[in-house]
């Protein structure tokens, strides 16, 4: 249950955004999550309904979220594959010697201000 | 009016920034510091234990105790005769880099030439957060089993040193040396993988080597 702390990371971040913004309050933060960064979309939901309360800036604020593909680059064959159906051993020509493209990505892509 | 802004910034962003800070203070002060994570009960305490044990006289050491709650390892700790402070994350699970930061500034260890950070037990969070550390050391329990790094892959990505506890109990327990060692190579190529049991002495020596090294 990690979800919680970046959760944190979270606010932290786009707090500062917005204080260097000059905004009063944060209607909306859009987040990029890889689809294997370990990141459960329907828990960082819950944690973020129950942390923004605290925070008088994002009381109102609703969390978007979008996912990113995971694809994994073969060093063997010089092929792309999809890496959460195939993991870690090339589908192509069965090589371990692979590494990952995208899908470990957490970021915080855009916030909405008033 | 509302008005979107751009952040396109990693989540742990503003976490980078301060770990920076905390290696920058630590190497002003000749400091060292290590992260130790692990899951509960892997013996991450007990390594700990010999290891003050084997290096306090010859090294001015502190150790920074994180859990949740209690107080529970920092009082071991003392009673070993080792400065030792107790953090607690909070609720959170993992210590992050402002945490670190202000127990450095608490601590004042800049008369330390270690500073060891015993992470909250746990193999998924530490390994996402930069702690600021010089240095990152994971165990592995034998009982846990050689399949772990595969189920946690950045925990064994994120090391530079794996130690494989509880080797004294490998009898009992269906674990493979030379799988956790493909396992973790996997994922990471360059760490150090040590055999230890930290209550029977066995490659105790090595691992005491590799830290003096830093040191």
């Amino acid at each position: 249950m990690h979800e919680l702390g970046v959760v944190f990371h979270v606010i932290r971040n786009v707090k500062q955004v917005a204080e260097e913004n000059q905004a009063q309050k944060i209607n909306s933060v859009t987040l990029q999550v890889g689809e294997v960064s370990g990141i459960i979309h329907e828990y960082l939901t819950d944690c973020w309904k129950w942390a923004i309360k605290k925070e008088e800036i994002l009381k109102e604020s609703s969390l978007y979220i979008e996912p990113i593909q995971a694809i994994t680059h073969c060093e063997a064959c010089g092929k792309d594959y999809e890496t959460v159906k195939y993991a870690k051993v090339c589908p192509f020509c069965q090589s371990e010697n692979t590494y990952l493209l995208t899908g470990n990505e957490f970021l915080i892509k855009e916030i909405e201000v008033d | 009016m509302p008005k979107v802004i751009q952040v396109n910034q990693s989540v742990y962003a503003v976490n980078d920034a301060i770990a920076d800070e905390v290696r920058a203070k630590n190497q002003e002060h000749h400091t060292v510091m290590l992260n130790v994570m692990a899951s509960p009960g892997a013996g991450k305490t007990t390594l700990l234990l010999k290891t003050l044990d084997a290096l306090k006289g010859e090294y001015r050491i502190g150790v920074m105790e994180a859990d949740i709650e209690s107080s529970v390892d920092a009082d071991i700790i003392e009673a070993a005769g080792v400065r030792a402070i107790q953090v607690h994350t909070g609720g959170e699970c993992a210590m992050d880099a402002e945490m670190t930061l202000q127990a450095i500034e608490e601590f004042h260890t800049e008369n330390l030439d270690l500073l060891i950070l015993e992470n909250v037990g746990n193999l998924v969070c530490p390994a996402e957060t930069d702690t600021g550390a010089d240095k990152k050391v994971v165990l592995l329990s034998v009982p846990e089993g050689d399949d772990k790094p595969l189920k946690y892959p950045l925990m064994f990505e994120v090391a530079d040193i794996v130690l494989i506890t509880k080797i004294d109990t490998k009898p009992y327990f269906t674990f493979n040396e030379q799988a956790v060692i493909d396992n973790i190579r996997l994922r990471n190529k360059h760490a150090e993988i040590l055999f230890v049991s930290a209550k029977k002495g066995d490659g105790m020596d090595r691992w005491l080597e590799w830290l003096k090294a830093l040191l």
